[in-house]
């Protein structure tokens, strides 16, 4: 590590466990109790961290909306979520006697596979890394595509017209957002030289990158942040859904477990949006260091994995933000919002950022 | 334009037309069904007249005949005027469709075919508009009976 | 099902047919589309009415003068206290009775402050169909302090019965003219409030300016009344050529826009809710005293005639039709219902714009299927 002397480094946690298992046992069993401890752990992440999130959106909605939101269950509300969940567990499996039967079912999965898959590559905190490979950002934007295809399924397996505009929408939306996701993330790859996630993060251990990378990192934020919200279908860009046309979109007949599926998939999906934006642009788990001894020392004091939940549930709020203040676009002005303005630009910048690079003007 | 004028004019256009004014709310025309495209087309395109607001078009029956009530206005002056069309015939009642005149006509004709079985020839899409197609009788006749959903006191 | 037909570049293609309805978000109650797609674009509209038909037409022919106005209620239910004055209206003009001044401004009062409830809805529900679902409550925070003002004085807060033929049911609460002040200082700040989230957004702008395009020669070809017809260039206000009520005596300014498109009948609306203001501003101060009801016989019956009667309500122009016999109960009262001309120039508004569009598009005609089924 290169700073981070007083960063609490989480795998002085794990590293003695690791040694540990490897000193009583083989390296093959070693490995598969590390893997299912790691996999249960992270399932039950990803469903309190997807509780909290719709508890979040609940809430934040009704403060946007001049109501209090969930307040009987529990304190606040807390357990709402957990209530919901449960009727959703309990609820019938409805399918449509015509849907085809195999891809209808599948589809769920797909989704949620592909939004777990995002999970595992994320940084949490120093040494709180799961899967550290050196083409991170490149996986990540790989396997979130595979998401549309569990959509673009359901809509076409439910046998239903609302089901099947929903899909072809998301479809249409989300392969070409992808395309700016990327696109701007490839800005801060063009800064750092390399995909590897952990090594971005630490190298924004003297200032992340929104603040380092000039005007062009700020040009990609924002770009990241609208396509990102397109990407994971939300509003203004929830035409996949679009309630008010398509009653509910690609999931109109989906129903219970499965269509808690969809539901547990886009919140992942936007978790995995916020941490990914949030370790590009401002540091992931990383402190923020202004460079003043002091300062920078009580900062690395406070945990690192409390800096990268507080930035990414700070994307999150502005990304609920959006969906609660703004209409929702038609299909063909999303479709002018990419390819004429959103790719154009994000094309220029990286330009810009590569000129930047070259001339060693960033700090 | 004055009510004396109206009737003059609608008078000349149209002899056989019974027109009248005093006492009532509206200058009133009444025609025969056949005749009555030809006055409403005159109505609505003359320069004098200019009736080119189709306000209400209704359906009434009088048990020894029916009409059609056409309420007309002018939008430039909001001046207004009714045309009715006396249908002596209660088991054919015909009538040619203005909707070519007064786009508004269209389900306002399908309302009176609806509600009082009025058949307007030429019209585009005559079906049933508010009741289900295949209901029997047109309940805004006088002698429509229906025991299980009128009750009568 | 239309056949498949073949395109120039010899892919067969066949038209999508969508039932947006009974059941769905969108049609605000029982209305059902049929729509006939190319993809996302919109071939035609067939709306499909009738299905909360209640016959109000022939139960109007059993019931006295005075339980018809409890019926029209039922109608356009945003507008109760328009229709009711409608209804007194004619039976007063009918029977040659004059109301005293203090009912006539009373009943204009109520008709504005009935407006704006049901523009505020109108408001409210146009941003929800947009996607944009906050817009939604703000209106009804608004919309709670009008209901609640007319509660007070008549024991209802949507289905109103406050007029009566020959005047009002109950005279004024005496916290009336404190509350309607109350609010209208309120509302003037939270109106511009309604300009930020919506009319000014790029979004809204976006999706509602060019789209669904009504000419004036179709406006007045197709009969279509109120803030819908005004969009369009069409001046046709009841309030302002034939004047009820009170509506002579005050000043207002009646918007007209010549544009034509969703954005135009927005924005005549959004306009429309200041002029009720001003209005409300100008009688509030100065309501008269008098008689609230004037004596009427306990059986109304009506001369022998036809009468017609407009108003206009928050949606255009109501039409009431009465023929009467001489009797107790009329030969025959016919309701010519705003949404029933403004719903049937959807398909030829609609034809080649996307699927998004007809949401908006059916937003700024304000649906309220009660009032076009009767």
């Amino acid at each position: 590590m290169i700073m981070g002397s007083n960063i609490f480094d989480f795998s002085t946690v794990t590293g003695p466990f690791h040694e540990w298992l490897l000193e009583n046992m083989s390296p093959g069993l070693t490995m598969t109790i590390e893997w299912s401890i790691i996999g249960l752990t992270l399932i039950l992440f990803a469903a309190i961290s997807v509780m909290a999130l719709v508890y979040m959106e609940r809430k934040v909605a009704a403060f946007f909306q001049l109501r209090l939101g969930p307040m009987r269950v529990g304190p606040w509300g807390l357990f709402q979520v957990v209530a919901d969940f449960l009727k959703l567990l309990m609820k019938e499996h409805i399918m449509n006697k015509t849907a085809d039967k195999f891809l209808f079912n599948l589809a769920p999965f797909i989704i949620v596979i592909a939004a777990f898959l995002g999970l595992g590559t994320i940084p949490y905190a120093l040494g709180m890394h799961i899967f550290d490979i050196n083409i991170g950002i490149f996986f990540i934007t790989s396997v979130s595509s595979i998401g549309v295809l569990g959509i673009l399924l359901g809509g076409w397996a439910a046998n239903n017209k609302y089901s099947l505009i929903g899909a072809l929408r998301s479809g249409a939306q989300v392969v070409s957002y992808e395309l700016s996701v990327t696109l701007s993330l490839l800005a801060i790859v063009v800064f750092t030289g390399t995909l590897q996630l952990s090594e971005i993060v630490e190298s924004q251990a003297d200032g992340w990158w929104i603040f380092k990378g000039h005007i062009v990192a700020w040009i990609s934020f924002i770009i990241y942040l609208i396509a990102g919200t397109a990407e994971t279908n939300r509003g203004p860009f929830d035409l996949a859904e679009a309630e008010s046309e398509l009653t509910a979109g690609f999931h109109t007949e989906y129903s219970g477990i499965k269509f808690a599926m969809f539901f547990l998939a886009e919140y992942v999906n936007l978790f995995i949006i916020a941490a990914i934006g949030a370790t590009m642009f401002l540091g992931g788990w990383m402190p923020l260091h202004i460079g003043f001894e002091g300062f920078d020392n009580v900062m690395d004091y406070i945990p690192s994995i409390f800096w990268f939940f507080g930035k990414t549930f700070f994307i999150i709020l502005i990304i609920m933000w959006f969906k609660w203040t703004f209409p929702r676009l038609r299909i063909d002005q999303i479709l002018i919002l990419e390819w004429k303005y959103l790719l154009p630009i994000n094309l220029v910048n990286l330009l810009i950022a590569a000129l930047v690079v070259l001339n060693g003007w960033h700090f | 334009m004055d009510n004396e004028k109206l009737k003059s004019l609608i008078e000349g256009w149209e002899p056989t037309a019974e027109v009248t004014y005093e006492g009532i709310q509206h200058l009133t025309a009444v025609v025969a069904p056949e005749k009555l495209y030809a006055l409403a087309e005159k109505l609505h395109g003359a320069k004098e007249t200019q009736f080119d607001f189709l306000t209400c078009l209704s359906g009434v029956d009088y048990k020894e005949h029916m009409e059609v009530v056409y309420h007309l206005r002018c939008q430039e002056n909001f001046s207004e005027m009714v045309l009715k069309a006396k249908i002596p015939s209660r088991t054919k009642p015909e009538v040619e469709t203005v909707c070519t005149i007064w786009q508004a006509a269209e389900w306002h004709e399908r309302e009176a075919y609806d509600l009082f079985g009025i058949v307007f020839l030429k019209h585009p899409d005559l079906r049933r508009i508010l009741l289900d197609d295949d209901w029997v009788g047109y309940p805004l006749r006088k002698d429509y009976v229906d025991t299980v959903n009128i009750v009568s006191y | 099902m239309s056949e498949f037909t073949t395109d120039g570049s010899g892919l067969k293609t066949q038209d999508y047919f969508i039932n947006m309805g009974p059941q769905h978000p969108s049609t605000h109650g029982v209305l059902r589309l049929v729509l006939e797609l190319d993809g996302e674009i919109i071939k035609k509209v067939i709306p499909h009415i009738g299905y909360i038909h209640r016959s109000i037409e022939k139960m109007c022919e059993h019931d006295s003068y005075r339980q018809i106005v409890h019926l029209t209620d039922r109608m356009d239910y945003l507008s109760s206290h328009i229709n009711n004055e409608g209804v007194c209206l004619l039976v007063e003009n009918a029977l040659g009775l004059e109301v005293s001044d203090r009912v006539k401004v009373i009943r204009t009062i109520f008709a504005e402050l009935t407006r704006l409830a049901s523009h505020q809805l109108w408001w409210g529900v146009m941003g929800m169909d947009m996607g944009a679902l906050t817009s939604f409550l703000y209106a009804f925070r608004d919309r709670e302090m009008i209901n609640d003002i007319f509660e007070e004085t008549c024991g209802a807060r949507l289905t109103m019965n406050y007029s009566v033929p020959g005047g009002v049911m109950f005279d004024l609460h005496p916290n009336f003219v404190k509350d309607v002040k109350a609010f209208l200082k309120h509302f003037k700040t939270k109106l511009p409030e309604y300009d930020k989230l919506l009319s000014d957004n790029i979004i809204f702008r976006e999706r509602t300016e060019g789209v669904g395009y009504l000419s004036k020669e179709d406006a007045i070809n197709y009969a279509i009344t109120g803030p819908m017809a005004r969009a369009s260039g069409v001046s046709n206000d009841i309030r302002k050529h034939k004047p009820y009520s009170a509506y002579d005596r005050v000043e207002f300014k009646e918007i007209v826009s010549d544009k034509g498109d969703t954005f135009a009948r927005y924005h005549v609306r959004i306009l429309e809710m200041w002029e009720s203001m001003r209005i409300i501003d100008q009688l509030i101060d100065t309501i008269p005293e008098g008689e609230i009801q004037v004596k009427t016989k306990a059986v109304i019956k009506l001369p022998k005639g036809e009468y017609f009667q407009s108003v206009e309500t928050a949606r255009g122009e109501l039409g009431i039709y009465c023929v009467s016999d001489g009797g107790k109960s009329p030969y025959r009262f016919k309701f010519r219902s705003p949404g029933f001309s403004n719903l049937m120039v959807l398909d030829h508004m609609s034809q080649g714009s996307k699927l998004g569009d007809l949401v908006a598009m059916m937003s700024t005609i304000d649906i309220v299927v009660p009032d076009i089924d009767r």
